[in-house]
């Protein structure tokens, strides 16, 4: 059976520094406990501008403009100056900003949940009509908006979260429930925004690519929401919600969670179900995690940085049949953090990054790149988190001095040779991974690398159902080719069979003689 | 540092060192632990 390949990758990004502001946990926490907290006051003159997130080099490495490689290049503060173009428009998707991805969770609500007040509409209207993938039966639902009164008296009597653009108050997401905590209205602003964001994915995704999205037959949502209600609280699905959006008809699909590992996971998954012939189109789709919005914003704010974390992420990957030319997920390759694999940094590398390599022959230098998580290290470090992805690179260059594949005085140059500047938002199981999906594809497309793993971590204690880490990766390799290797096999057959049909009569012929 | 004899709580981090392996460097000092956790920053 061949392998699966990956065919194409979407990433967006929906610049949200007032959904930041309201839905953050940090900011939610921050308003219960001290409503007039100074760090909420001041928290307002540290968000940026559309066009400062859109000059954030980091960004334009997430939407496929830049190489993350040249993000080593650009002198840091990244969040400084506007130190590359200021794109919206990127290879792998955009970066939406908040009033225009305010009218796509407008689009995605079907139960008149999400208002918005008409006149914002009006006034939006014209950018909505040039967006390449708003249909016009998408903006006449778009544009179907509500009485600013109406939005307002829903806010105020607190049975509807406020959507504000500064202090413009322009919609609200409504409770979905009067009594149900898992349909109030500030679950239902995350898991709207969650799905549209990963709608605005899949159909970056489904464009690039030029697929029908009607040959998609499977959908794997892999964030880290949970939409149900009192009775079944992470019911799903999202995957099919997502789907329902983007034209899938012919799909059905199912969410998997795994924390950040939820993503790596879910393509295992996938490159399984392609490959065993169940589904021949398989998407591997995840939305933004409003809750993480802000995260680190007090030490952000403390240390006169900009509110670093004012962006959802989505991404949508796609895993196909064996055509040849795509990336194959190598189906041999997985490395697994098991029950017992046990905690300690080099077990979990060990597991994870060592023994697959050990399985298939390979040493850990030739593994052209990793990605791990990959954290923007300017927002963490403040936060006192430091470096998360070199961290993680400079483990696995430790794994490398451990096995004497390389001196100790190389874990430097191996880190800079196999990793990269971490380019992704902290959206949890956003950067976990599967950012460099897109870029690997590339670079094994265009001949310059031939081989990736990617890694993705999953922290399974926060749920309080287990003290056990969790991980899981897989290598991403330049396709062998799949007509000569079919070729090969039949011809090899062939012959097998020829020889033994030859044994067959030789021993005939002698009973006989 | 002398730790014998100091109560001590460990703070582990998901990319780093894990809580129980600090809390086991911490008892082979001589700290008595009482409380151990591993959090993700991230």
């Amino acid at each position: 059976m061949d392998d699966a390949v990956i065919k194409g990758a979407g990433y967006i990004l929906a610049h949200v520094p007032n959904l930041t502001y309201e839905f953050g946990t940090t900011q939610v926490l921050e308003r219960l406990k001290s409503p007039e907290s100074p760090y909420l006051a001041k928290m307002k003159e540290h968000l940026r501008t559309y066009e400062q997130a859109l000059a954030y080099p980091p960004f334009q490495v997430y939407i496929g403009n830049l190489h993350p490689d040249d993000l080593a290049a650009i002198p840091r503060p990244w969040y400084e100056g506007e130190k590359v173009r200021a794109e919206r428009a990127g290879r792998y998707g955009e970066i939406v900003p908040e009033d225009e991805f305010y009218a796509w969770m407008l689009l995605v609500d079907t139960f008149d949940l999400v208002w918005l007040d008409e006149d914002f509409l009006n006034e939006l209207k014209p950018r909505l009509e040039k967006h390449p993938l708003i249909t016009p039966p998408d903006l006449k639902k778009m544009l179907n908006g509500k009485k600013a009164s109406d939005i307002r008296t829903r806010v105020e009597a607190g049975s509807a979260a406020p959507l504000y653009l500064g202090e413009r108050l322009v919609g609200c997401v409504r409770q979905a429930h009067e009594v149900d905590d898992t349909l109030k209205a500030h679950v239902m602003a995350e898991n709207m925004a969650t799905k549209a964001s990963a709608v605005l994915a899949l159909r970056h995704l489904l464009a690039q690519t030029g697929t029908d999205p009607k040959a998609i037959d499977y959908i794997i949502e892999a964030s880290e929401e949970a939409c149900g209600d009192m009775n079944q609280r992470g019911g799903g699905n999202f995957a099919k919600a997502i789907g329902e959006w983007c034209g899938c008809v012919n799909a059905t699909g199912s969410d998997t969670r795994g924390f950040c590992a939820g993503p790596a996971h879910a393509l295992i998954h996938a490159a399984a179900l392609v490959k065993a012939g169940f589904f021949k189109n398989v998407v591997v789709v995840g939305g933004g995690a409003v809750a993480k919005l802000g995260m680190n914003g007090k030490d952000h704010v403390a240390k006169g940085l900009p509110v670093l974390e004012d962006v959802l992420g989505g991404f949508a990957i796609l895993v196909s049949e064996n055509d040849g030319v795509n990336p194959v997920i190598r189906g041999d390759s997985f490395g697994r953090h098991n029950i017992g694999s046990g905690s300690s940094p080099q077990a979990v590398m060990q597991a994870l990054v060592a023994e697959p390599l050990e399985r298939l022959g390979l040493k850990l230098g030739d593994v052209d790149k990793y990605s791990v998580e990959m954290q923007i290290p300017e927002i963490t470090e403040p936060a006192g988190a430091g470096d998360v992805p070199t961290a993680n690179f400079k483990m696995i260059a430790a794994l490398a001095v451990m096995k004497k594949e390389i001196e100790r005085a190389d874990i430097p140059a191996f880190v800079a040779e196999h990793g990269m500047p971490g380019f992704a938002p902290t959206q949890g199981h956003i950067p976990s991974g599967v950012p460099f999906i897109g870029h690997a594809r590339d670079l094994i497309l265009e001949g310059k690398i031939t081989r990736a793993m990617i890694i993705g971590k999953g922290s399974l204690f926060l749920g309080r159902m287990t003290n056990l880490f969790d991980g899981i990766s897989f290598l991403v390799e330049k396709n062998p080719g799949r007509k000569e290797a079919v070729g090969a096999d039949e011809a090899a057959l062939k012959k097998l069979i020829a020889s033994a049909l030859r044994q067959v009569a030789a021993e005939l012929t002698g009973g006989e003689g | 540092m002398e730790l014998k004899g100091k109560k001590a709580i460990a703070l582990g981090d998901r990319d780093g060192v894990p809580g129980p392996a600090i809390a086991e460097c911490l008892k082979s000092a001589g700290a008595e632990v009482v409380f151990v956790t591993t959090e993700c920053f991230v």
